[in-house]
C-alpha cells in the first residue's frame, strides 16, 4: 500500500481511510464455508484468508462453486456453515446492504431506467450522502473509468464495453473495502478483455483496494491476480501465486486444469541425494529432482511443462552424465501444430510414449522447424519435472 | 405498406371479408347513433338527438356512473392484490402450495363466468351481504385480479434477478430494492394491467347481473334491459361512447406495455 502513487485524490482518500488494516492481519477470513443446495454441496469447507489490497482470483470450472462462494461473500447467500470474517467481524448472516462489500455482476445489471449518472449516484444516495458530495464522486468516478460525456446516456445506449465501465464505476462509487467481480470480462471480445485486464490491475494498484475477481479463463486469472485460488467440486484445490500454481502444481488434477502438461505414470526406482529417479511405462526412466513432502512413494506421476521440453536433431552437446544429470528421450515427430509465436510438436518416443514439445519460432524463416516423421532428440533437466501423486 | 402491394386479390378480399365481419356492426352502430330518425333502421339524417336524450335519461346516467365506479374500484383493488400475487409467485422462496396457488389464481380466466357469478351470489346470500355497489366490485375483482397478475407475472419473470440483488448489493433492504429498481420497471405492466382489468369490468353484464342488487345497475345491465324492450337509438348513442372510452383505454395499455417490453429488452444481458 505504502508504494503506491498519490497522485489521484481517489487513491489519496482511499488510503486515507480505513481501508488498510495491520498488514498482518487479513482483511477477509473464511473459514470453513460450506454451502448445500438440496443434495448438491456446492461449496465444501473452504477456509481462505485474504489480506489487504490484494488481487484474488478464483478459478475453476463451471460448476465448481465459485460463484456460489463469491455470493456468500456478498451476501447474496446464506452460508451453512463456517465464518465469513471481515476485519474480525463476522458478517456471514449480514444482509447485502448491510456489508462494506460490493460486486461487480457478470452481466453488468444497470439499471436500464436509470442514466449513467443515476446508476452511479444509486449507492451513494442510498448511503445518505449530501446532494454535492455526489455529484463530486460520481464525476471523479465517471473520469476514472473514462466515460467523461457519457453521463446521460441510458444504459442501452451504450457499447458492452462502456457498460462494464459504468458496472465497474458504480461499484468502485461507495469504496467498498473489498470488491467481488464475477467474471468481469466474459462479455468482452478478445482485444478489449486483454485491454481491461490491464485497467482493472492498474485501478486496483492505484485505489489500493481488495479485489476478488472469479474466473474461468486461467490466462485472465494469472494475468491479473497477485494469487489464484483453484476451486474443484466446492473445495480449494490449490492457493498460490500464478507462477507456483504453473510450475508447482500440488496435484495432477491442477497440474492438467492449469496450461498444458506432459504426464507420465510410473513407480520410485532409485533414490540418489537429491535426485530420484522414476520408472514410467510409456517414457522409460525419468530422473527428477527430490518433491516436496509427502510426495515420493506409490504410483507417481512425472508431469513436464512442453515448454520445457527441448528438441534437437542429435540431442544435447553437454554428453557429461547422461544416465543421471539430463533427461534424454528419442522420438519422431508425429503431428505439428504451428501456432504463430510457438509451434507444438508431438513426438512419438521410442519407448511408446507421447510428448508434447513448445518451441518458441524465434526465427522468421523455418530453418530450425522440424518435418513429419523427423526423428528427434527430446531432452529436459531434472529440474523442470514436477512430481506428483497419480 | 409494401407488403400491402405483395398481396394477391385473394389476401385482399379475405382481409376486407374479415375486418368487415369484424368491425361492421361497430360502425352500422356508430353511424346510427347519429340518426335522427325515431326508428333504429331507417336513416333519418344526422343527428346528435340521441346522445342528448341520453344526457337527460338519469336512470341511464347513474348506470353509467355506477359503471365508472365500479370499474375503476375493481381495477385498483385487482391491479394492488394481482401485483402481489404475481411478485409472490416470482419472486417470493418456493413455499409449499405454490404451484396449487398460481392454478387457483389462473382458474377465473377459464372459469365460464356464469359459474363464477352464481357461486359468488350463493356465497353474498350466505353471508346476507347487501348486494350492490360492493358486491359487484368485489366480483369484478375476482375476475380481473387473474389478469392483472398474468401480465404483471411475465414483465417480472422477463427482468433479471440481478438488478434486484444490485440494488441490494449498493445499499437497499429487499423492500428498498423493489421500490427502487423493481417497481419502476413493471410499472408499464402495472399499468397496462389496471386497464384491462378496468375494461374488463365495464362491460361485463354475466357476473355483474348475478351480483347487483335492486336500484344499483351496471351500464351493461341497464342497457339490456332497455334492448329487451325493443331497441331504442339512444342505446347507440350510449354504446359508441362505451366504444370510445375502451378504445382510449386499449390504446393506452397497448402503448404501456410497448414501453415495458422495449425497456425489457435492455435489461437483458449481451
Amino acid at each position: 500500500m505504502a508504494e503506491e502513487s498519490p497522485g489521484t485524490k481517489v487513491a489519496a482518500e482511499t488510503a486515507g481511510g480505513d481501508a488498510c488494516p495491520d498488514a498482518g492481519q487479513p482483511l477477509l477470513r473464511i473459514e470453513g464455508v460450506a454451502k448445500t443446495f438440496g443434495t448438491f454441496r456446492a461449496v465444501d469447507g473452504v477456509s481462505l484468508d485474504i489480506k489487504a489490497g490484494e488481487f484474488f482470483a478464483l478459478l475453476g470450472p463451471s460448476g465448481c462453486g465459485k460463484t456460489t462462494l463469491l455470493r456468500m461473500l456478498a451476501g447474496f447467500e446464506a452460508p451453512d456453515e463456517g465464518r465469513i470474517l471481515l476485519g474480525g467481524k463476522d458478517i456471514a448472516l449480514a444482509l447485502p446492504h448491510e456489508r462494506p462489500i460490493n460486486m461487480m455482476f457478470q452481466n453488468y445489471a444497470l439499471f436500464p431506467h436509470l442514466s449513467v449518472r443515476d446508476n452511479i449516484a444509486f449507492g451513494l444516495k442510498r448511503a445518505g450522502m449530501a446532494r454535492a458530495e455526489i455529484a463530486t464522486r460520481v464525476s471523479e468516478m465517471v473520469a476514472l473509468v473514462k466515460l467523461e460525456g457519457l453521463e446521460k446516456r441510458k444504459p442501452d445506449q451504450l457499447s458492452g464495453g462502456q457498460r462494464q465501465r459504468v458496472a465497474l464505476a458504480r461499484a468502485l462509487a461507495r469504496r467498498p473495502k473489498l470488491l467481488l467481480l464475477d467474471e468481469p470480462l466474459a462479455a468482452l471480445d478478445k482485444k478489449l478483455r486483454e485491454s481491461t485486464q490491464g485497467e482493472l490491475m492498474e485501478l486496483q494498484r492505484r485505489l489500493g483496494m481488495t479485489f476478488i475477481i472469479v474466473t474461468h479463463d486461467q490466462e485472465e486469472a494469472m494475468t491479473m491476480a497477485d494469487r489464484i485460488g483453484v476451486m474443484k467440486s466446492g473445495k480449494l484445490a490449490q492457493v498460490a501465486p500464478p507462477r507456483e500454481l504453473y510450475e508447482a502444481p500440488h496435484s495432477r488434477w491442477i497440474a492438467e486444469f492449469v496450461g498444458d502438461i506432459n504426464l507420465f505414470d510410473g513407480e520410485t526406482k532409485l533414490r540418489d541425494g537429491h535426485r530420484l529417479v522414476i520408472g514410467t511405462r510409456d517414457a522409460g526412466a525419468l530422473v527428477v529432482a527430490e518433491p516436496r513432502e509427502g510426495v515420493g512413494s506409490g504410483k507417481l506421476a512425472v508431469a513436464i511443462r512442453p515448454e520445457k521440453v527441448k528438441l534437437s536433431r542429435r540431442g544435447p552437446v553437454t554428453e557429461a552424465g547422461r544416465e543421471t544429470a539430463i533427461n534424454i528421450l528419442d522420438g519422431v515427430i508425429a503431428d505439428i501444430c504451428y501456432l504463430g509465436g510457438t509451434t507444438t510438436y508431438k513426438v512419438k518416443l521410442d519407448t511408446g510414449g507421447m510428448l508434447q514439445a513448445s518451441v518458441a519460432n524465434s526465427a522468421r524463416l523455418d530453418i530450425d522447424a522440424y518435418s513429419l516423421n523427423q526423428h528427434v532428440v527430446a531432452w529436459f533437466t531434472p529440474d523442470d519435472c514436477v512430481v506428483l501423486q497419480s | 405498406m409494401q407488403k400491402v402491394s405483395r398481396l394477391s386479390r385473394f389476401n385482399i378480399a379475405s382481409l376486407a371479408l374479415g375486418l368487415a365481419f369484424l368491425y361492421l356492426p361497430i360502425l352500422i352502430l356508430v353511424l346510427y347513433s347519429f340518426n335522427a330518425s325515431r326508428l333504429v333502421t331507417v336513416w333519418g339524417g344526422w343527428s346528435l338527438r340521441w346522445y342528448h336524450e341520453f344526457f337527460n335519461d338519469r336512470a341511464m346516467i347513474e348506470a353509467a356512473w355506477m359503471s365508472l365506479r365500479v370499474a375503476v374500484a375493481s381495477a385498483t383493488i385487482a391491479t394492488l392484490l394481482g401485483t402481489l400475487a404475481a411478485v409472490a409467485l416470482s419472486r417470493g422462496e418456493r413455499f409449499r402450495g405454490r404451484t396449487l396457488f398460481s392454478g387457483m389464481l389462473y382458474a377465473p380466466l377459464v372459469m365460464p363466468e356464469v359459474i363464477t357469478g352464481l357461486s359468488l351470489l350463493l356465497l353474498f346470500v350466505a353471508l346476507n351481504a347487501e348486494r350492490g355497489f360492493w358486491t359487484v366490485t368485489i366480483a369484478h375483482t375476482t375476475l380481473t385480479m387473474c389478469f392483472v397478475a398474468v401480465v404483471v407475472q411475465s414483465r417480472l419473470g422477463s427482468l433479471d434477478r440481478s438488478l434486484e440483488e444490485a440494488a441490494m448489493d449498493l445499499g437497499c433492504d429487499p423492500v428498498g430494492a423493489f421500490i427502487a429498481v423493481t417497481l419502476p420497471l413493471i410499472a408499464p405492466a402495472i399499468v397496462a394491467g389496471w386497464m384491462l382489468a378496468f375494461t374488463l369490468s365495464l362491460d361485463d353484464l354475466v357476473i355483474a347481473s348475478f351480483t347487483t342488487g335492486p336500484g344499483s345497475a351496471t351500464l351493461p345491465i341497464r342497457i339490456y334491459s332497455e334492448v329487451r324492450l325493443g331497441v331504442k337509438p339512444e342505446i347507440n348513442a350510449i354504446c359508441t361512447l362505451v366504444i370510445a372510452l375502451i378504445a382510449v383505454v386499449i390504446v393506452i395499455a397497448s402503448l404501456a406495455s410497448k414501453l415495458s417490453s422495449s425497456q425489457g429488452e435492455s435489461a437483458a444481458p449481451l
